[in-house]
């Protein structure tokens, strides 16, 4: 067990020198991409304000963007404040930025955490049931309706959700994270879960796909092997097959695939806000990006990048756990 | 030989092919096991040997019923009297019928090797297969290591062991001893005459003619699919005179310590198999007859043969 | 013989696809600007003999909104997969045959990209160069190029170790001479396919982005703006803004994905085993 943590604390160190090194360049590239853009974050600032800005407010935002000073310099000065807290302050939203990340996070995080366990769930199910009935009916079935998924948007799969199940049906609401006209503090956890259903459902049938085709094969090659062959010669059904060693050897590489798909997950969250008007970081980013607020914009990026890096690290952690080679050539 | 005990595997012209398409939908059948016979009693052990491409392990997987599902099989296997069918196959394997498979790559990588010989078995069999453990001088931890931590004599002992977790009677031995030093070899090979003498039935497949015939009562020679040749190991060690097919005594004479002469061609592959006897196309003493029609099995002095021209 | 090859199968079908997919977008670009030009008098007009598609709030008939919108998506698409599989080329040939450094540089940079969700960066990049076709043709370009890059790299490094490479630079033939003799030969089918293997992916992510607002001007015919815009009307029951356009954009997806698929059974038979 010693090992396995020395090896842990390795990967673990390894990896978050490369993470730093992606979110800097991140910061960089996104600052020098948004100071090249024709939309000018002060001026966007004071024009949301009308006349109403007085020199001090105006001083102090230019100097957090450092107005007349070199890039780098300022590249720089606006990394310092970043790593210290500050965000800047949004200019549709008129308030820090790092407090809006901070609350949009948990509803962003509510949808993709529902939509990463049902799409995870779903799709290691039906992975299994294909690479268990491989080229027969149920798996030929299924994998066309990956396929089928993997081509559909799921934008529209969201909007076809709320034409049939809201407008239609009326079972679930047109969209908001929580009855309008109701104070944060008083809305049930059963109303935000109601609230949630049609986006995470939407969420995870446009990522059960990728989950549900790579366990499918990993299956196939489980039961394609040698040990799998001495299993049936001691008399193992294909149950006990799938529960004994097929589970054992498909469930760790599917759970670190999804770790590292958490970008697909982002990007997914931003569409499936988009189209349910669900209050989270996707809607955000897209009002920040048409209405030129760059401090919210930035924020967000340097966000996305860091939330894609942690699913990554956590991926090539479990590769350690899965594999106990792995974990002995730490020792 | 003693009064011949009662049969506990009875193998009668069992064939092997494989559906194979080639060229598109072209349909061929390939067969690598051909009307093959073997008698397997109590106690005794029985070396199928041959050269490697023989289709011995096939064998195996016939005898198991684990063969993959394109297989197309022929013939008749009796076990204990009763006709083999999948269904007591299904039944009788991993309890009466167990295999000992070639390399620690039929171990799950990711399960610890206690578990794994324990198996499936319901009720669990783990104090068991811990005197086993300890019979094979396999340390008390070993059952916590994983597959790729076991040295090659351990997996070999950690192999047998989970055969013999569960009583079986047969026991069918996939090639045990490649890549073993030769005291490994010798100690596995012990192992299995232990087995035999405690009154259970091993099948050796292998290709080491020369340790099968010191440790097996009798020796099938296999070649291209099918057994040329089964006679008491004793006949191998009195040398080629008391063999009966050409193709076991040249085998015999391949052997290092007997002048290591091979017979020049090759074992034909399975797509090609001559017409008549399989040996015919490298037999110094081939007929017409023998290139015309495969010849059967006869008794020929203690042993079967598959020649015309043995006597 | 009885059945057709599988191949000559492949050709027919990538034949008939390409067509069509030829057919649609022809279509796309000949339908005049006036034809979709909509009158009051028939605003929100269910699906009928006349307008296949219905129309839209504003009049609008959507069958030809859908048919523009499909013809700019694929412009779009071919448009933003080349430049994406130029990127690939040079960025998989330049790891494979550069120091290890440039390879471990390459790797990086292919993190970096994946480092962040595509709609976000594509944002980012189309908010940079002030919204509209160049914003969303640089943003689809610059996400798209990573996983044929990657595929790219590892098949020079393949064909590097191949002998008769080896035996060329024993003769003494120059980096140049082997990339152009042995190299793209080799590398042109999987190029190919790559791209066409894109193109459905960069279709989607331009229609992501409409959607979002980001893409073509409102007034334009794309097929996400169209959806966009039929939201509005959702809770009033017109169904078929929504409905119409988006399943023949899945269609078309799927066509160019078969195209696709055929194309690969044609160029690379190997691969297409599966």
């Amino acid at each position: 067990m010693k090992g396995m943590s020395g090896w842990l604390i390795r990967i673990f160190a390894v990896n978050s020198i490369k993470i730093i090194s992606l979110l800097l360049a991140v910061s960089i590239i996104s600052f020098v991409l948004v100071s090249a853009s024709p939309v000018d974050p002060v001026r966007q600032y004071i024009l949301g304000l009308g006349t109403a800005v007085s020199l001090e407010q105006r001083a102090e935002i230019e100097s957090y963007w450092g107005i007349d000073e070199p890039p780098a310099e300022r590249y720089l000065g606006w990394l310092f404040e970043v790593l210290n807290g500050n965000l800047g302050e949004s200019a549709i939203y008129r308030r820090p930025v790092a407090d809006i990340i901070g609350e949009r996070f948990w509803n962003s995080l509510a949808l993709m955490l529902c939509a990463w366990i049902l799409a995870g769930g779903i799709g290691f199910v039906l992975g299994c049931v294909m690479g268990m009935y491989r080229n027969r009916l149920p798996d030929r079935i299924l994998k066309k309706v990956c396929y089928l998924l993997s081509t559909v948007p799921a934008f529209w799969l969201g909007l076809l959700f709320l034409l049939v199940f809201s407008v239609r049906l009326g079972w679930f609401p047109v969209g908001f994270s929580s009855p309008i006209g109701v104070p944060g503090a008083d809305v049930s956890i059963w109303q935000r879960l109601y609230h949630l259903i049609l986006p995470a459902v939407t969420l995870s049938l446009m990522s059960f796909a990728n989950i549900a085709l790579h366990t499918r094969q990993k299956l196939a090659d489980v039961l394609d092997s040698d040990y799998v062959l001495f299993a049936r010669a001691r008399g193992e059904g294909q149950w006990t097959i799938l529960r004994r060693h097929g589970l054992r050897n498909i469930l760790l590489p599917a759970l670190t695939l999804q770790f590292a798909s958490f970008a697909e997950l982002f990007g997914g969250s931003v569409m499936a806000e988009n189209v349910f008007s669900y209050p989270g970081l996707g809607s955000a980013v897209a009002d920040a990006g048409l209405r030129g607020d760059v401090p919210l914009l930035l924020g967000v990026t340097l966000f996305s990048a860091l939330f894609v890096c942690a699913g990554n690290m956590m991926a090539n952690l479990l590769y350690g756990v899965v594999d106990p080679q792995i974990r002995e050539a730490g020792k | 030989m003693e009064q011949k005990k009662e049969t506990l595997l009875e193998i009668h012209n069992l064939s092997v092919s494989f559906r194979m398409y080639d060229h598109g939908l072209e349909q061929t059948n390939l067969r690598v096991i051909s009307d093959l016979h073997l008698t397997v009693r109590p106690g005794e052990i029985v070396a199928v040997a041959g050269s490697s491409g023989s289709g011995k392990s096939l064998l195996a997987s016939a005898i198991l019923g684990i063969l993959p599902s394109n297989a197309v099989v022929c013939g008749h296997l009796h076990y204990k009297g009763r006709e083999l069918t999948g269904q007591l196959q299904k039944e009788l394997c991993g309890k009466e019928i167990a295999l000992v498979p070639q390399s620690v790559a039929f171990l799950d990588p990711l399960m610890k090797v206690g578990a794994q010989a324990d198996g499936h078995y319901r009720p669990k069999l783990t104090e068991k297969r811990r005197k086993l453990f300890e019979r094979f001088h396999l340390p008390g931890h070993t059952e916590d290591l994983y597959p790729f931590q076991l040295s090659g004599g351990m997996a070999r002992r950690v192999l047998v062991s989970a055969a013999l977790v569960t009583d079986a009677e047969l026991i069918i031995a996939d090639e045990p001893t490649p890549g073993m030093s030769l005291d490994q070899a010798l100690e596995a090979l012990r192992m299995f005459r232990e087995m035999a003498d405690e009154g259970k039935a091993v099948i050796l497949i292998t290709h080491d003619i020369d340790l099968a015939f010191e440790f097996a009562d009798t020796v099938a020679v296999f070649y291209a699919g099918t057994t040329v040749e089964t006679a008491p190991a004793s006949d191998f060690k009195k040398g080629p005179a008391a063999l009966r097919h050409p193709y076991s005594r040249a085998l015999w004479e391949a052997l290092p310590q007997n002048g290591f002469r091979p017979i020049p061609g090759f074992q034909p592959y399975a797509g090609s198999l001559p017409k008549g006897c399989l040996f015919a196309p490298r037999c110094p003493y081939k007929t017409e007859k023998c290139g015309n029609q495969i010849p059967p099995v006869r008794e020929v002095r203690g042993g079967e043969v598959r020649c015309y021209r043995a006597k | 013989m009885k059945r057709m090859n599988r191949r000559t199968g492949a050709v027919c079908l990538a034949a008939v696809l390409a067509a069509v997919l030829c057919t649609v977008y022809a279509c796309g670009i000949l339908i005049p600007e006036e034809a979709v030009t909509g009158s009051f008098l028939n605003a929100g007009c269910p699906p009928c003999l006349e307008h296949p598609f219905g129309t839209d709030a504003l009049g609008r008939d959507l069958f030809l909104r859908t048919l523009k919108g499909l013809s700019v998506s694929m412009t779009v698409g071919l448009a933003a997969s080349a430049v994406s599989a130029v990127i690939a080329v040079l960025v998989g040939i330049a790891a494979a045959t550069g120091s290890k450094l440039m390879d471990g540089a390459v790797n990086w940079l292919i993190d970096l990209v994946m480092g962040v969700p595509h709609t976000i960066l594509i944002i980012l990049i189309s908010f940079v160069l002030g919204r509209g076709l160049r914003g969303l043709l640089a943003g689809i370009a610059a996400t798209h190029w990573c996983s044929l890059a990657r595929l790219i790299r590892s098949e020079v490094l393949q064909l590097r170790s191949q002998q008769y490479v080896a035996v060329s630079r024993r003769l003494g033939k120059s980096g140049g001479w082997i990339l152009r003799h042995h190299l793209l030969p080799h590398l042109a089918p999987q190029l190919f396919v790559g791209l066409i293997l894109m193109f459905p992916h960069a279709i989607l992510h331009e229609a992501s982005i409409s959607f979002l607002g980001f893409g073509l001007p409102p007034e334009q015919s794309a097929i996400g703006i169209i959806l966009s815009e039929s939201m509005r009307y959702l809770s009033a029951g017109m169904w078929w803004p929504a409905v119409l356009p988006g399943l023949t954009l899945v269609m078309i997806v799927l066509l160019v994905d078969k195209t696709g698929d055929s194309l690969r059974m044609i160029f690379d038979p190997y691969s297409a085993q599966e």
